[in-house]
């Protein structure tokens, strides 16, 4: 019997600590409504509307036909038109468009004979896009109004794929760069956010504010630490992937530095912002899960970017971890220089600004 | 004429409906020991933090070294040093490490950091304990260790919030020789307190009771104050004494101590002696009058009556 009290008493003080902790209550109805809405709303594994270049070397009636047809599938979108292949294969590389679709000189030939009609240039990395091009390889089209719907059902397929950077379509060739993404929200937001709250709690915070430390140089100083502790874990995780996992390696090891420190100094911040917000090291740990979940579900990491909604996508711009999956897939899989990324770096860079300013500004010396 | 360290005109502290510290009035002389002595929850960290500008009073001025404070508290961290109550080092770090640390963030210089870490060290016999984790000593050693951090920037103020509160009585005397030590060399110390024999040290001393200041003097001369109204009865039956004197109004206070009674009685009672005679049950009880001590004061400033 005694046991029995015992128990409840222990559950009792539970509950009433909870209640007391108005955050880690709001996080318990916030957690699974925000995940429910991500897998059920955002997370599309059925991938459609990739984003893709046409170039068409013949300017024939057919190519228009052709590439309607393609359009109207829905699985892709046609975002660019380029002159020449190798202007579409650098934006494929610099991640513009997933793939291009290449019309040849002599397509009106190519049609009369029954022949493949173009080729498609992938951008193969993750293989859930990469097999939702492929899909299209052999699909019917309809060249003469007049004809049956099923009239051009050509013996070679209407088109010719040409997967780029992943050729045998791996999907750890694809996870292992975006893994770095996820590693470095998970420790560098959890560093930084426990970094002011566990001298809070400890109460050292009291001695230090009495001290002439500035509020921007104690922010700094709380970064610079964890800055190498992330450039660590990111060699490990892409070495590891090479030896075992036989990830290639094509871009500079100078863009793969510079986008990682964008990256690491903006999730470093974001994690001071929430240890000015939390009041406890449970509060701290809870806003950062808050903050991994979508960095996981939305980045791209897990699933196609391309494949959810465009307000999914919109969310999905406001995490660091998407424009740095961006960036470590185009530098690691499609080796892409600074150049062409710069606008996800210079995204990670003002993110990082705006949240050392507004971290320093929450901060106060003060107890009141 | 007399240089003060610390003004305070009229503070509050309001947290919500609690008044913490109540219209509080208090000028500490430079180079003086100051006393701040309540009880529980009297408001004396609550005052402490409004000096030093850790929290904004909700009414009145301060001025610290010169400074008006909350605005210019920037300007005074260099030059005040603050004992938390609750202790506020590294735990995890060793003496020298977070002595290090104190260093670098007031800006010591680099070639007389070492040479002032040694000499606190030296200073606070801490020598032997520089390369010990600080979660690896006793309360004693550590509130060693938080002074000689408190002090390693030659701070001319110093407040000490219950510095010696985990300190058995031969270490806190040697404590309170490093706190004279500090003061002959110019350092103003304000330090608060449970202990009356630490409260006895202090050069001036001021009693809180819910956030008021209930007396504001020297200690001998607020001992002296209650001249002739304590009185020790030594005899039989000494409990049931107690009890019926608690009941009178005239008695602030009567505590047993061992086999006499210490009565405190109120300012009103013109002849004590006589007064108490008359209360007395059993023949055998002997009254006489006694040196007041500082808890008598302490117990007459803190039983709601009001300084005169
Ligand atoms: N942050 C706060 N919020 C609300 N009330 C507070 C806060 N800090 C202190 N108080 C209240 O103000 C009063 C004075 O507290 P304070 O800590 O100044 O007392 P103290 O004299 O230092 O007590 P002690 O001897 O126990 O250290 C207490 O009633 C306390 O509960
Ligand atoms: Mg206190």
């Amino acid at each position: 019997m005694s046991a029995l009290t015992r128990i409840a008493a222990v559950s009792r003080k539970e509950f009433l600590q909870l209640s007391r902790d108005r955050m880690s209550f709001g996080m318990i109805i916030m957690i699974p409504l925000v995940q429910l809405l991500l897998f059920g709303y955002a997370i599309n594994s059925v991938v459609r509307h990739v984003p893709i270049a046409v170039v068409d070397l013949s300017g024939s009636a057919a190519a228009r036909v052709i590439t309607e047809q393609v359009r109207v599938t829905q699985v892709v979108d046609i975002v660019s038109r380029f002159d020449t292949p190798q202007e579409a294969e650098a934006a494929v590389i610099a991640g513009e468009v997933r793939a291009a679709l290449v019309f040849p000189r002599d397509l009106a030939r190519r049609v009369a004979a029954g022949d493949t009609v173009g080729q498609w240039l992938v951008d193969a990395s993750d293989t859930m896009v990469s097999s939702a091009l492929l899909s299209l390889r052999t699909m019917p089209l309809k060249l003469d109004a007049a004809a049956p719907a099923a009239a051009y059902t050509a013996s070679p397929p209407t088109f010719e794929v040409s997967l780029f950077f992943n050729p045998e379509r791996r999907s750890a060739v694809n996870i292992v760069p975006g893994l770095t993404a996820i590693v470095l929200t998970m420790t560098m937001i959890l560093f930084t956010a426990l970094a002011l709250v566990r001298e809070r709690e400890l109460g050292n915070m009291e001695l230090l504010i009495t001290t002439p430390i500035h509020p921007i140089e104690l922010m700094v100083a709380k970064l610079v630490p964890y800055i190498l502790v992330g450039l660590v874990q990111v060699a490990i995780i892409l070495g590891l992937g090479r030896v075992v996992f036989d990830v290639p390696f094509l871009g500079g090891l100078g863009t793969l530095a510079l986008a990682t420190l964008v990256f690491i100094a903006a999730s470093l911040t974001l994690g001071l912002l929430i240890s000015t917000i939390a009041r406890t090291q449970l509060q701290a740990m809870q806003l950062t899960i808050f903050i991994l979940l979508p960095s996981i579900l939305l980045s791209g990491f897990m699933f196609p970017y391309d494949a959810m909604p465009v307000a999914a996508q919109y969310i999905a711009e406001a995490f660091p971890a998407t424009h740095f999956v961006r960036l470590v897939r185009g530098v690691v899989l499609r080796g892409a220089e600074t150049g062409q990324l710069a606008g996800d770096m210079l995204w990670l860079g003002g993110f990082t600004l705006v949240m050392l300013l507004v971290a320093t500004a929450r901060f106060h010396k003060r107890l009141d | 004429m007399t240089e003060y360290a610390i003004r305070a005109r009229g503070i509050s502290k309001r947290f919500g409906d609690l008044t913490a510290v109540d219209h509080l009035d208090m000028e500490v002389e430079s180079g003086r020991i100051f006393g701040f002595l309540g009880p529980n929850g009297s408001g004396k960290t609550t005052t402490i933090r409004m000096l030093c500008g850790l929290l904004t009073p909700s009414d009145g001025d301060v001025e610290v070294l010169g400074l008006k404070v909350p605005e210019q508290a920037e300007q005074l961290r260099q030059r005040i040093g603050y004992m938390t109550q609750k202790f506020s080092l590294y735990t995890d770090l060793s003496t020298r490490e977070n002595l290090r640390f104190m260093a670098d963030i007031y800006g010591l210089d680099r070639r007389d950091r070492w040479r002032r870490i040694d000499e606190v060290l030296a200073q606070f016999t801490l020598t032997d304990l520089r390369d010990r984790r600080l979660d690896a000593m006793s309360g004693g050693q550590r509130q060693r260790v938080a002074l000689a951090a408190a002090t390693l920037h030659r701070p001319t103020l110093l407040f000490l919030d219950e510095p010696t509160s985990a300190v058995d009585p031969e270490n806190r005397r040697d404590f309170w020789e490093k706190l004279f030590d500090l003061s002959e060399a110019g350092t103003t110390i304000l330090v608060s307190t449970h202990y009356m024999d630490e409260a006895e040290r202090c050069h001036r001393l001021a009693i809180l009771e819910r956030g008021q200041v209930r007396r504001n003097d020297a200690p001998d001369a607020l001992m002296q104050a209650l001249d002739g109204r304590v009185i020790e009865v030594n005899g039989p039956g000494l409990r049931q004494l107690r009890q019926h004197l608690m009941a009178q109004p005239e008695v602030v206070s009567a505590a047993q101590q061992g086999s006499s009674l210490r009565v405190l009685l109120g300012e009103p009672v013109a002849a004590p002696l006589d007064y108490l005679r008359g209360q007395l049950n059993d023949p055998a009880q002997q009254p006489r009058a006694t040196r007041p001590n500082l808890e008598d004061v302490f117990m007459a400033a803190t039983s709601g009556e009001r300084a005169a």
